[in-house]
């Protein structure tokens, strides 16, 4: 293995190139940003008064703390994804941060400051209720977690185990929550639903049972949504039925009292379920008196509970002056609910002593569109961050547009030739624009030089977005899975418009489309995002401008049906927008713009518009063709027996790619052409039967438009998940070997031979030949979580592949090595064409990653777009994190570089011609005196 | 050999089935095979019985010897069905039967009859507007016991430009495609040449009888990656290497004489410099 390694390494060294980036080239044409998701649990660092942190733990199983100055990452721990890596409990005492992960499997300490693990314990298993801290004496020293069978108690310090105890009729007990009141006692409670609640008392010193008691409370089902503990351990139950307030003191009592709340002048909102917040700032302590009673969706009360007396403290109605100040230091909410266009989902507030010893309050406000702001409180808004973009699922990037003279002269060329007059007219008076926005350009050169640098300006704004030379800033459109739409400078990683759809389904699947580039001045560009609900199957289309975000004027249709495929075609309408075909569960078509124009090119252009469905439930793949009247009719059907295999996913082609040769030139120059076949699919189906000696992959590789099977192959003991990229006439394919247990890669090729069928024009109908097929495997060190290939704007260049790995790298593996025609003996043809020999494993070399240290969590997608140079490709990768870079894969041939010495290659070019001339000179003198002679 | 044999009866029983079927039924000649010596003679032996047997089915398919025989071993034949109309709504009319054998290599073929003279002017009509030509198999498993578990709902159908079929005067290759269980998962159809270029077909004598190659196409087995050839070249090399007795020395008896060199000239520098040092030192 070594001497096979040792050889790979050989080869590599001998046949590839060196890339990478320079240390002064890091973050100039590449940035990253880092996101933490959706907020569950968050806690303001507040044991030092100066202290500018907070601490969040999310749905997205990442643990992290932000500055509250600036909205910026301090640290960030993200754990597995899934039910294993889910943060169940999120508790702080002065330095520590007390995680339970993945349903009370782990238990996990953090130092706050600098975001390093204390200690780690395994827990036994068991289903996770509830977890608190246990004081005694104004100190904290441990954590008690609450099972479903068991509660077990830990040291703080270093969480080691101090005892834990079964607890009593867990069978029938529904046992939900534990609470220390710092004195000693450790109390469970739970409930048998609508009977009773049982509480059980446990030592802090050895866990022994000191009481246990049952009270009556048919009622009840779930103590912790309407159960809390107040004051000194006085258990409170609000009853939306009876509208009523249950006390009981937890030392004392075995009744429950009722407090009707109409006794305390009050009414609750019909149909709304009321909800008790209390607070415990200190764990050794007992709660605060103080507590919330929420009785409507906008009507909160801050009521005290006074020697068993509830006294209502003030009464928060819907308000509409934000951030008075208020009365008591408990923590209080629901007045900035009027400031935020969106609902607020989260509200966390960090109330602080001002310089004068007067109250201020901070709150960080999580809203519907998973953003979160920070707000002083004087109403300002300190910092806001985007976490919608943690959960970016589709993207596109489009061209910025011209600047106004650049588009000026566009529209010269754009607009119908009315006659030579006035078309030297125009050109005149486009000229006379031209010079007069370069005295501008130039006045404002001359008016910055004089002022100080500092001062120069030079940020990013909607305003004066413009394409520069080489096309190689664009606007990203990011589409998130909350719905919120956002456009980012791809220079920069400004957020540039952000906007917000409300009343998306929660899960919907999203298709962006870009209906009308920039390339068509006056008319402004236009994306249609199609946002359909995977249930319903019914669709919505919201059709935007993607440079300022803005809905566009031009209604969508309304679609009533549920939709099966939506396809864009490359005919325009008058305006140049792109036509959108959707089809609907009746098989109908309607296009979108709809206009005479439009409707007459399809009619036209019916006969030779296809399309497929895929249904893989059925395991069916049907093509269909388009009628004159737009309806449609099947003309092909293939079906895979689902019992045996499901179809995992169909990729096509990029209809924006390019493919520059159409062949390729062997040793013994002559042409092997490639097959390329614009509508191939290629097909991936997995078995059902999952044991590893039987389960396999399927590929197959199919005719959009005819339905044939152009090559069928499997690839036996495999499983997936199947990562494939379809590009020019390969496929690259990524799985699991369940015989080896390992991951490979897999590389079809597919070639026509030696002469082309029909070199002017592809078509479908007419290639009765199949091509000729290629694989080649290969072992890769690593398992990957997405592959993309890069995409250049004539494809000239040579092929890459983008691969995301677990680890966070992005890794750039050129194509070259995923050869099929990769020699196993080298012959001298083979050397002739470039060929590395074959070598059964692929290496993963650390200057192929395009990230170096910017580790990019969670990677799930990357997009590739062509830039104006064809040296160069923009790469997006998003997932957890959001990373944009640019990829040379053959180098830079058409860029000079930074340091490219004009001066000795002009004062060559001078040397030489006189020199030529010189010796001209010189000849022809000898020659004259040859002659004389 | 054997042990492969082994593993693939044990892997479908009712090949045992067939083995002993046929071996009961068998003639003579196979019992001069079983002379043979061991390892050849099991292969020999299963694909002569294979053959045999297929033959022996063929000619008895009459008689019904054992049910279990009959259905393994006679095709059974499903009906391949074509359509072309003017108005492109699909009708189809049986165009032939295909008789399909199961089995390792399941086979295929084809009775089909004349296309009739009304059928011919309609297929030049319809070339005539550029309408399809469809075919349509219903959806089989190959591999199933009985004839019931055979057929399934639904049909595979292909088509191809009415004019392609027109102008190649009815030469088609029809493959139907299978998957690694032998349900039959697609059907496709070219015609040869391809093209539409336009040109008449005065004859219509062109027009009547299919030419048509048939063939069932089997999914291919992905390679996986060919670790022990490249280990094997790479042990050659090394062997090679090993015959070489420059590259076998050591490294000291390669560079001996530079070691050797590198170390006078230290010893010289260092006996230089300490008088030097030294001479210093003391004034």
């Amino acid at each position: 293995m070594a001497k096979l390694i040792w050889f790979c390494l050989k080869c590599i060294l001998l046949c590839s190139t060196i890339e990478a980036v320079f240390e002064d080239q890091v973050g100039k044409f590449d940035w990253r940003q880092q996101y933490i998701g959706k907020v569950r649990f968050s806690h303001f660092d507040t044991h030092v008064q100066s202290s500018k942190k907070v601490l969040l733990a999310t749905e997205n199983n990442v643990f992290a703390s932000i500055n509250t100055r600036t909205g910026e990452l301090f640290w960030r721990h993200v754990d597995m994804t899934g039910p294993e890596g889910n943060i169940d409990a999120l508790l702080q005492h002065g330095q520590d941060a007390v995680l339970v992960v993945g349903d009370g499997r782990q238990l996990r300490s953090w130092d706050i400051n600098i975001g390093g693990l204390n200690w780690e314990i395994v827990l036994d298993s068991g289903s996770f209720q509830s977890a608190c801290l246990v004081g005694y004496q104004d100190t904290v020293k441990h954590v008690a977690v609450l099972k479903k069978t068991v509660i077990s108690l830990h040291y703080l310090s270093n969480g080691h185990q101090k005892w834990i105890e079964n607890l009593p009729e867990s069978e029938t007990v529904d046992f939900q929550a534990v609470y220390s009141g710092g004195n000693g006692e450790v109390y469970v409670l739970g409930v048998v639903p609508h009977s009773h609640i049982a509480i059980v008392a446990y030592s802090l010193d050895d866990g022994e049972i000191i009481k246990q008691i049952s009270v009556e409370a048919p009622w009840l089902s779930n103590i912790q949504a309407s159960c809390v503990v107040i004051g000194q351990g006085m258990l409170t139950c609000v009853d939306s039925a009876a509208v009523s307030l249950y006390t009981l003191d937890l030392h004392v009592q075995s009744q429950m009292t009722q407090i009707p709340l109409q006794s305390l002048g009050l009414e609750a909102t019909p149909g709304f379920q009321p909800v008790l917040v209390s607070t415990q700032p200190n764990p050794a302590r007992p709660p605060l008196s103080e507590f919330f009673l929420q009785l409507g969706p906008e009507h909160h009360l801050l009521l005290q509970l006074n020697s068993g007396q509830i006294v209502t403290l003030r009464d928060f109605k819907p308000v509409r002056n934000c951030f008075t100040t208020s009365v008591s230091c408990v923590i209080y909410f629901s007045l900035i609910l009027q400031c935020f266009l969106y609902s607020v989902f989260q509200l966390y507030v960090q109330a602080f002593l001002k310089k004068d010893d007067s109250v201020g309050y901070r709150a960080m406000v999580q809203t519907e569109d998973h953003t979160l702001t920070f707000i002083q409180q004087p109403g300002r808004v300190m910092w806001t961050r985007e976490e919608a973009l943690s959960d970016v699922v589709t993207m596109e990037m489009v061209d910025l547009p011209l600047t106004g003279t650049q588009a000026e002269l566009e529209g010269e060329f754009g607009k119908k030739a009315d006659g030579l007059l006035s078309m030297l007219l125009k050109r005149l008076s486009s000229q006379l624009i031209l010079l007069q926005a370069w005295i501008a350009h130039l006045w404002k050169l001359f008016y910055d030089a004089r002022k100080p640098r500092s001062l120069v300006k030079n940020d990013v704004t909607i305003e004066n977005l413009s394409r520069d030379e080489f096309n190689l800033q664009k606007m990203m459109v990011m589409v998130t899975a909350s719905g919120k739409l956002f456009g980012i400078d791809s220079k920069t990683g400004t957020i540039l418009w952000r906007h917000y759809l409300d009343n998306i389904p929660s899960n919907a699947a999203f298709k962006l489309m870009v209906q009308r580039t920039t390339a068509h001045f006056p008319h402004p560009p236009q994306c249609t995002l199609l946002i359909k609900d995977k249930d319903t199957g019914l669709a919505t289309l919201h059709v935007f401008n993607p440079i300022f975000g803005k809905k566009s004027h031009v209604t969508p249709p309304a679609l009533l049906q549920p939709m099966l495929q939506s396809l864009m075609l490359p005919i325009m309408d008058q305006e140049y927008a792109k036509v959108l075909l959707l089809v609907d569960d009746q098989y109908k078509v309607s296009a979108f713009p709809s206009t005479k124009n439009v409707l007459q090119q399809l009619q036209e252009m019916a006969s030779s518009i296809f399309f497929y469905l895929v249904d893989s439930n059925q395991g069916k793949l049907s093509g269909y063709r388009l009628r004159t009247d737009l309806s449609t009719e099947l003309i092909w059907e293939i079906v895979m027996p689902t019992e045996v295999q499901r179809i995992v996913s169909v990729k096509g082609k990029r209809p924006n790619e390019h493919v520059h040769s159409q062949g390729r030139v062997m040793g013994d120059r002559s042409v092997l052409y490639k097959y390329l076949n614009p509508n191939l699919l290629a097909v991936v189906t997995e078995s059902t039967d999952l044991h590893p000696e039987r389960s396999f992959i399927g590929i197959l590789l199919i005719d959009g438009v005819t339905g044939r099977i152009i090559h069928e192959a499997v690839q036996r003991k495999t499983r997936g998940p199947v990562h494939v990229v379809h590009s020019e006439n390969w496929v690259v394919y990524e799985y699991w070997s369940t015989k080896s247990r390992r991951n490979e890669f897999s590389v079809i090729e597919l070639y026509e031979g030696m002469e082309l069928y029909n070199s002017t024009v592809f078509s479908s109908l007419d290639r009765p030949h199949a091509p000729q097929v290629l694989q080649q495997s290969y072992i890769f060190p690593s398992s990957i979580s997405t592959m993309e290939a890069t995409l250049t704007e004539k494809g000239i260049t040579s092929r890459h592949l983008l691969i995301g790995l677990p680890s966070g790298g992005i890794l750039s593996l050129p194509k070259m090595f995923l050869d099929p025609r990769r020699p196993e003996i080298m012959s001298e043809q083979s050397r002739e064409e470039n060929l590395i020999p074959y070598a059964p494993e692929l290496l993963i070399r650390s200057e192929w990653f395009i990230n170096y240290n910017q580790t990019v969590s969670r990677v799930r997608g990357i997009y590739t777009a062509p830039s104006g140079l064809e040296s160069t490709c923009l790469v997006v990768a998003y997932g957890l994190d959001i990373y944009q870079t640019r990829v040379y894969p053959s180098k830079q041939f058409d860029v000079l570089k930074d340091d490219y010495d004009y001066m000795l290659i002009s004062s060559v070019l001078f040397a030489l011609f006189f020199a030529t001339m010189i010796s001209k000179r010189l000849a022809e003198v000898k020659l004259l005196n040859r002659a004389w002679r | 050999m054997s042990r492969i044999l082994k593993t693939s009866i044990l892997k479908n029983p009712p090949e045992v089935l067939k083995l002993w079927f046929s071996l009961r039924c068998l003639p003579v000649p196979l019992s001069v095979n079983m002379a043979r010596p061991l390892p050849f003679k099991i292969a020999v032996v299963s694909t002569v019985l294979f053959v045999v047997c297929t033959d022996f089915v063929f000619c008895n398919s009459g008689r019904r010897v054992g049910d279990v025989m009959d259905t393994e071993f006679s095709g059974f034949s499903v009906p391949l069905e074509h359509s072309f109309e003017v108005a492109d709504v699909a009708k189809f009319r049986v165009r032939g039967a295909l008789m399909l054998k199961a089995g390792r290599e399941p086979s295929v073929s084809l009775t089909q009859s004349q296309l009739s003279e009304e059928d011919r002017a309609k297929l030049k009509e319809v070339a005539a507007v550029d309408g399809l030509y469809r075919i349509r198999v219903p959806r089989v498993f190959l591999q199933a016991d009985r004839q019931t578990e055979r057929q399934m709902e639904g049909y595979l159908t292909a088509f191809v430009r009415a004019c392609a079929m027109v102008e190649s005067h009815l030469s088609d290759v029809i493959s139907l495609h299978i998957d690694v269980s032998g349900y039959v998962i697609g059907v496709s159809i070219v015609t040869l040449p391809g093209a539409c270029r336009g040109t008449e077909v005065e004859d219509e004598v062109d027009l009547e009888v299919f030419n048509t190659t048939l063939s069932v196409m089997a999914p291919v087995n992905a390679p996986g990656p060919e670790t022990a050839l490249f280990v094997e070249r790479m042990e050659q090399e090394s062997e090679k290497k090993g015959k070489n007795p420059q590259e076998q020395k050591s490294f000291f008896a390669k560079y001996w004489y530079l070691i050797l060199g590198g170390a006078i000239f230290l010893m010289v520098t260092n006996s230089a410099q300490p008088p030097a040092g030294g001479g210093r030192e003391q004034s």
